[in-house]
């Protein structure tokens, strides 16, 4: 087996579900041993990529190649080189995970003897030991993540795809599962996550792709990205939760491009290039406009704005008053 | 951590070694599922049962078999074909959970044979509905039904039982990957409860007015429903029509056409899940 210096490399992926361009040509190259993150937001296409990396489905256009072998024509050589967790944990819920893990040994092809040994180990590995015999679906979704992580690692896949792995964990779950991927890079394994948190991808990933649309917008180390969004931000924080949008576009006008709006938080922001000039003149707008304003400030730009900004109105766009991006 | 990598086989026996395998794991996977739920499983066997009992003494004394003879008699045959048709439910209900489960895509992207899927759900299903027929076999013994033309027709019947069986796995299957989830298991619930209405199962179609009766008559559960009361013998046997006149051919027939028509649909459906 010739050994690929990238794990994963897609060309030109296309793929239309009915009248929805799920992927209109996306690109990617992961380099083997690495950790790379795959952003985007609900319906940016991330499953969809996954879906044919893992050869589920046939992209309409473009080829891939995982772990040196094309996942259309070789997908059984393919297969026998990754380990998938899908969005939702795939596993037998009415079997124990014991039973669970065996089974996916016999169907990786291990005898039964070496199916029980690497089931009990990989129990051990992934804390489920304790659970005796009790249904998967009985477990809790942090169980059943690391169930489900395990049954991907029954062969020590070279390739493994994670498709949003802690999303609906709590944050203990999720440092969990987090360190699970560092051990499995360290060892050597090749990891495409995909995931709607940049955090996530920040603090796991060496290199992130962030698609929309069926696009890639952006792709870089997540040093790269954050600099690239660059700037410090303007946000405000309103007292009276029914003049949010009016401070929101007197922010966005005051930065030039879009503001984007927390509800929940009360605030709008936006990043800006003339910090003061912006900021003061976001203070006498929201001052002539009477407006309570519970906070106000410039701010280092975080990962999620970064990430709303590549894909939610673009740098240069100019901002329409009143129109502002929602945060997913 | 140092599993190796086993190829995929490459040689046409080492694939279907492979093949064989799999299924075999796939099928030990389903009778584990009812080792896990024996009370399941005992409702499931003994729904038809209860069916029985309460057809053959709540209303058995209102029926009148034409040709004469016990209607408990003339209807364990019937709720042996019906027994047949529940395991559609079995089958449809496994693939949509399944399929809804992500676990069908977790075996699609593992190097295994992708036959397995559905060899191991059909055999695990036809060993499902022998057993479902040796306590409804057990159950007519009880009540008074007998096989009055020897073994060799009964066994023969259990044969076209099971054959109507074997051409249902494929409508379970295929029901069960077009569906959006288990959920849709009421709406098969519903299907089936008319098909076994309006066949021979608890009433001879000739007590039915017209078309009805035509219909029932026609119906591929009525056409094994008659051919095992003509291979057990007593009740229910003979009838004047042409179909009741070739039930034996008809009930192999039937189920080959259903076969031909449902599973290469399935296979499609199967082959579709990658689209
Ligand atoms: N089987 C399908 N049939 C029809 N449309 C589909 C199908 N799968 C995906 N789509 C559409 O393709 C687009 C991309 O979907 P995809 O699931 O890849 O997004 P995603 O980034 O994984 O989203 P999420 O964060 O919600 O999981 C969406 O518009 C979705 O509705
Ligand atoms: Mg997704």
């Amino acid at each position: 087996m010739r050994v690929p210096p990238s794990a994963i490399v897609a060309e030109g992926l296309r793929k239309r579900y009915g009248g929805t361009e799920a992927l209109a040509g996306i690109d990617l190259e992961v380099p083997a041993g690495t950790v790379h993150g795959l952003l985007g937001p609900n319906g940016a296409g991330k499953t969809t990529v996954v879906r044919i990396l893992t050869t589920l489905v046939r992209p309409d256009g473009g080829r891939a190649e995982v772990a040196g072998h094309d996942v259309a024509r070789e997908a059984a050589r393919v297969r026998a080189r990754i380990g998938l967790v899908g969005q939702n944990a795939a596993v037998d819920e009415v079997l124990s995970g014991r039973q669970n893990l065996v089974m996916f040994g016999r169907l990786y092809g291990l005898d039964a003897r070496a199916a029980r040994l690497r089931a009990d180990g990989l129990l051990d590995r992934f804390r489920l030991t304790g659970t005796g015999g009790t249904p998967a679906g009985k477990y809790s979704g942090g169980m059943r993540r690391r169930l489900d992580l395990a049954a991907s690692m029954i062969l020590a896949p070279p390739v493994l795809f994670l498709d949003e792995p802690t999303t609906g964990l709590d944050p203990r779950s999720r440092a969990e599962v987090w360190d699970e991927v560092r051990a499995l890079a360290r060892g050597g394994t090749t990891v495409l996550l995909t995931t709607q948190y940049l955090e996530e991808a920040d603090r796991l990933a060496e290199g992130i792709s962030v698609i929309d649309h069926g696009r890639v917008i952006a792709t870089g180390t997540p040093e790269a990205l954050k600099s690239r969004a660059g700037g410090d931000r303007v946000d405000v924080v309103v007292r009276d939760a029914a003049r949010l949008d009016e401070a929101a576009a007197i922010v966005a006008r005051a930065a030039g491009v879009h503001a984007a709006v927390d509800r929940d938080a009360l605030s709008a922001g936006a990043p800006v290039t003339d910090r003061v000039g912006a900021l003061t003149e976001a203070v006498r707008a929201l001052d002539e406009a009477g407006i309570a304003v519970a906070d106000i400030g410039l701010r280092r730009p975080t990962l999620d704005e970064v990430f709303l900004r590549l894909t939610g109105a673009g740098p240069g766009e100019p901002a329409a008053a009143g129109t502002a991006e929602v945060p997913a | 951590m140092t599993v190796s990598v086993p190829e995929p086989p490459g040689t046409l026996p080492g694939r279907l070694r492979r093949a064989a395998a799999d299924g075999r794991t796939l099928t030990a996977r389903a009778l584990a599922h009812w080792a896990r739920r024996p009370g399941e499983v005992a409702v499931g066997l003994l729904f038809p049962v209860v069916l029985v009992l309460m057809m053959g003494y709540l209303f058995g004394g209102q029926m009148t078999v034409p040709g004469g003879g016990s209607y408990r008699e003339f209807i364990m045959p019937g709720m042996f074909a019906m027994t047949m048709l529940f395991g559609l439910e079995t089958t449809f209900a496994a693939v949509a959970t399944d399929a809804a489960k992500g676990v069908t895509d977790r075996f699609r992207a593992m190097p295994m044979a992708s036959s397995a899927i559905v060899v191991g759900r059909g055999a695990a299903d036809l060993i499902h509905s022998a057993a479902a027929l040796t306590v409804m076999t057990g159950c007519g013994l009880l009540i008074g039904w007998r096989w009055h033309d020897g073994p060799g027709g009964a066994l023969a019947g259990l044969g076209l039982l099971l054959l109507l069986r074997f051409a249902l796995l494929w409508v379970g299957v295929y029901l069960g990957l077009v569906a959006n989830g288990p959920e849709s298991l009421v709406a098969v619930q519903i299907l089936v409860w008319p098909v076994g209405f309006l066949s021979s199962a608890m009433v001879a179609p000739s007590t039915m007015p017209g078309w009805l009766g035509t219909a029932a008559e026609w119906n591929p559960l009525s056409a094994t429903v008659t051919a095992c009361r003509e291979l057990f013998g007593g009740a229910g046997a003979g009838g004047g029509s042409w179909a009741s006149g070739h039930s034996v051919a008809l009930a192999v027939a039937w189920p080959l056409l259903i076969t031909a028509v449902f599973f290469p649909l399935a296979v499609r459906r199967h082959r579709h899940l990658s689209r």
